[in-house]
């Protein structure tokens, strides 16, 4: 029934091979074929972009006010790619390889090869477009390095990676719309796919200015719709950052796969009150020079909670290290997955630095001096103070990251020059999503999934670094080419009417849905019910998971569900700018989801990435993976509730890569 | 804290929008001002009335969704932060505190505190790019090396996060700070120094057709910009824009 068309023969050979044979649709029928992209991220953008370049009809909708703020903006870190500019022996081979172990065995080979061949055209395709990476003092570009890796091939501009890589793409989508082969559809929405014949021709769009519900046709429709970490109502996600889309598309045939994966990321500012909104992250990028400690003794703990003691009156013997003393060939560097569940790990043990006993330190005291110390040589500065050299260290960490440095000191009102910052982890990505085969086609036939919305590259955990190459290496170089295969099907198809009773039905679907809603008598506000599932889902189904959370968590959302539908109020009306409608029509779809994702959990009972079960660890507290049961992608069949989805089995294989333990001690 | 809102009211673009009262109470620092929106909010929706609409997104200061007029500032009291950034640590106890919409002809409100920036897309669509397709068989991405300050110095203006701050600030509603950070990013990369006089010539042209006002160099846009975009941009856009006059055909 799961058909990945993988292509055959050798790994390095595939997507070439691929690409030689698969249809094309020549010049003069693309301008009769219509694609409507959802999502304006940097796969959306990208795959827009290029589709239209090509000779496509695009429609692209994104529900923020310009295309220009989907999330992917908010990127910090940087992108991958296997340049091996600084000569420490990179290659596709080794970029294929650090993905496959760090996503812990459970993506597919052929995708995240193919995701490493393309890797080094993004670079390319960047620059080419104006995107100002940072540069050595030489005019050539710059590397860092990221977790879960033992070379340097980040990319970056700043902490600002993902703003000035989406804002190429947006710029090469601004070109298109310029010369009239996309239209763009801001403040949309999109409600559902419309099938007619088993395919996917189209969508039903809610304008949000207006609340009008519209019709658009297509021949393919794509989706880049990003991930579903809102779920857990707290997270580094945006406020509008939905699964609604990926989940009507369920709903209506395509297969979810792995919802359970998702990744709580080890470094970001830890909550502060009931009233917090969202989390903010500090990049990966910080744990290339800062260190990750504790205190040694529970007496420091209380001493520093209660305000006697601070961070820096405590000498380096009285710190424990724990990343450091417990994986020293990774160190701080260890993988997301890895380096989270040692914060909480401690945490749990009583070692939490700040009043709820939920953080950790991330310092940067050594960096600021071994930077100023090269300073110094640099600089030619004779018999330097300790001051004048932290002073200049600091300057170096300033340039490297002072964006985020002063997002922390905004946020907390604690300056992380002074005294170590305070981090906590928290819900950042999610690496299921819509199944999809080689050619990025979800189970219905002409609708596809891209970047963050699919799930075949990052496995059971995504390293850092790579979202932003996966986005852009689908929209840019993989989509493109793989839908002509499909849509050389349909060059005499025409235009698809919208007047079908299929579209009749999508639309009252919607507008009974929207209407129940905004009719319901109810009091409670939308916010309240997303923030009880959230806390669910942050307890039952986050960093740790176990069969009896995981059952609790199942009859606790259903009930949930049960309550939304009776109580909540949905102010104003639904032909109007409203943004409580927007979030009441997300949160109905985050409440079947989340249900999905304890079920999906459930079933998985071995560890595996951020897949954490109590019940399958190695002695020293380690993820244990359970090869011989679970090396498959789960992919769920939609079958009237969420309950009663149906499993389905990929099973992965393994040509070229042993299936270890990982290790990265 | 406690804190006396007034926050405009508008039902839609071709209403009358008014000042509306509104008592806080039990305000902490700690939260983000649209954290303590949230909270209003979230009290008119129990009370049965509606809640105020506004925009806002990533609410870490990148996305330039989030657009406020507070107190006569743009993005409030703070510098180089948004809206979402801004604690109400930057508050007094007892404070009464304004929020408006931005205002310009250029940014018809939608309701409430939210307005419409497409003018915005529209002029990057007018020439903010680089004409190059996205086949990937581009030249390799360091066979031109760029000296570091030039890169660094394109960096700074690409930071530009389209917000609106600039305009809503400028008593000329101009959106040359805008405009000029686009044209300065790309006229100092040699990717984009090949077409910087069509370029600027096309953005300006969009830029007075949305109607947006001139600069008349009184500096408080970059006062006001949450990224820091410096006037600088501004002149260099001007020098391009009059030799790109002189030269045009």
């Amino acid at each position: 029934m799961l058909d990945s068309k993988i292509p055959e023969g050798p790994l390095a050979e595939k997507w070439s091979k691929h690409k030689d044979n698969i249809r094309l649709v020549n010049p003069a029928n693309k301008r009769h074929i219509d694609i409507i992209v959802v999502g304006t991220g940097l796969a959306g953008a990208s795959a827009a972009a290029s589709l239209a370049e090509m000779g496509y009809n695009v429609k692209s909708l994104c529900f923020q006010d310009s295309p220009r703020r989907a999330h992917s903006i908010a990127a910090q870190g940087g992108i991958n790619a296997s340049k091996n500019y600084q000569n420490d022996g990179d290659s596709v081979y080794r970029l294929f390889y650090d993905t496959v172990k760090g996503g812990d065995y459970r993506s597919r080979e052929a995708n995240v090869h193919r995701l490493a061949e393309v890797s080094g055209s993004i670079i390319d395709q960047c620059v080419a477009q104006g995107v100002p990476f940072a540069r050595e003092y030489g005019g050539l570009l710059d590397n860092r390095s990221f977790g879960g890796v033992q070379v340097s091939r980040t990319f970056y501009a700043k902490g600002q990676t993902g703003q000035q890589l989406l804002l190429g793409a947006y710029s090469a989508l601004s070109r298109q719309i310029s010369k009239g082969k996309v239209e763009m559809l801001n403040r949309h929405e999109m409600m559902d796919v419309v099938k007619i014949d088993g395919k996917a021709r189209g969508i039903i769009a809610r304008n949000l200015i207006t609340g009008e519900i519209e019709r658009h046709s297509a021949h393919a429709v794509v989706l880049c719709t990003g991930g579903y970490g809102n779920a857990f109502y707290l997270s580094t996600n945006a406020m509008g950052s939905n699964a609604s889309a990926v989940w009507r598309a369920h709903k209506k045939g395509s297969f979810f796969a792995n919802p359970c994966f998702t990744q709580i990321h080890p470094t970001c500012i830890p909550v502060s009150g009931h009233y917090q909104s969202k989390l903010t992250l500090m990049s990966e990028s910080l744990r290339n020079d800062g260190r990750i400690w504790v205190p040694k003794s529970k007496s420091d703990v209380e001493a520093i909670r209660n305000g006697s003691k601070k961070a820096i009156d405590l000498k380096e013997d009285e710190r424990d290290y724990y990343l450091e003393r417990r994986y020293p060939a990774f160190g701080n560097l260890v993988p997301r997955d890895v380096a989270s569940r040692a914060a909480k790990e401690r945490c749990d043990a009583g070692y939490g630095v700040n009043k709820t006993g939920q953080a950790v330190y991330l310092d940067f005291a050594s960096a600021f001096e071994r930077y100023g110390k090269t300073e110094v040589l640099t600089q030619g500065i004779e018999n330097p103070t300790h001051e004048q050299i932290i002073n200049l260290g600091r300057e170096v960490v300033k340039s490297k990251y002072g964006n985020l440095f002063d997002m922390y000191k905004q946020i907390t009102d604690d300056n992380p020059y002074e005294t170590p910052m305070m981090i906590y982890p928290a819900v950042h990505y999610t690496m299921g999503g819509l199944w999809v085969d080689y050619n990025l086609m979800t189970t219905v036939p002409g609708l596809f999934a891209a970047g963050e919305a699919n799930f075949s590259d990052h496995g059971a955990n995504r390293l850092g670094a790579s979202a932003l190459m996966q986005g852009l290496a689908d929209g840019y170089f993989v989509l493109p080419y793989t839908i002509g295969d499909y849509l050389a099907d349909d060059i005499r198809t025409g235009k698809i009417p919208t007047n079908s009773p299929e579209f009749d039905e999508a639309e009252k679907q919607v507008k009974d849905e929207i209407s129940a809603l905004i009719n319901n008598n109810g009091d409670t506000p939308v916010d309240d019910f997303h923030r009880r599932l959230g806390l669910i889902m942050w307890n039952k189904c986050g960093m740790a998971r176990n069969e009896k959370h995981l059952k609790e968590a199942i009859v606790e959302i259903q009930e949930l569900r049960k309550e939304f539908y009776a109580k909540v109020r949905v102010s104003g009306s639904a032909d109007d700018f409203n943004p409580e409608l927007e979030k009441a029509t997300r949160l109905a779809d985050f409440l079947e989801l989340g249900e999905a994702m304890c079920l999906d959990a459930l079933t998985r009972s071995e560890s595996c990435g951020g897949h954490f079960r109590d019940e399958s660890q190695t002695e020293d507290g380690e993820a244990l993976r359970d090869d011989e049961n679970f090396t498959f992608v789960s992919a769920w069949e939609y079958t009237g509730a969420p309950s009663e989805a149906k499993l389905h089995k990929e099973p992965l294989v393994y040509d070229n890569i042993e299936l270890k333990q990982r290790s990265y001690k | 804290m406690n804190i006396t809102l007034k926050v405009w009211r508008q039902k839609g673009p071709n209403s009358l929008g008014a000042m509306e009262t509104h008592k806080m109470t039990e305000v902490s620092g700690d939260m983000s001002f649209l954290e303590m929106m949230d909270v209003l909010n979230d009290r008119l929706v129990r009370e049965g009335k509606e809640p105020f609409a506004f925009d806002h997104d990533c609410r870490e200061g990148i996305c330039g969704t989030c657009s406020m007029f507070i107190n006569g500032e743009a993005h409030g009291p703070g510098r180089n932060v948004t809206t979402c950034q801004l604690h109400m640590r930057s508050f007094k106890d007892g404070e009464t505190i304004h929020v408006e919409p931005w205002r310009s002809a250029a940014f018809p409100v939608i309701k409430d505190l939210t307005v419409d920036r497409s003018s915005f897309d529209r002029i990057i669509q007018a020439g903010g790019y680089v004409s190059v397709n996205t086949s990937g068989d581009t030249q390799d991405a360091n066979s031109i090396p760029i000296p570091k300050h030039d890169a660094d110095e394109a960096f700074d203006s690409a930071t530009c996060i389209g917000c609106g701050a600039c305009v809503a600030t400028c008593k000329n509603s101009s959106a040359m700070l805008f405009v000029s950070a686009k044209v300065s990013q790309l006229s100092l990369l040699p990717q984009g120094k090949t077409e910087s006089s069509e370029r600027v010539l096309r953005m300006v042209d969009q830029m007075d057709i949305e109607g947006f006002g001139n600069c008349t160099n009184t500096g408080a846009c970059e006062v006001e910009c949450p990224k820091g975009i410096s006037l600088t941009n501004i002149a260099r856009m001007n020098r391009e824009f009059l030799s790109s006059t002189l030269t045009s055909k």
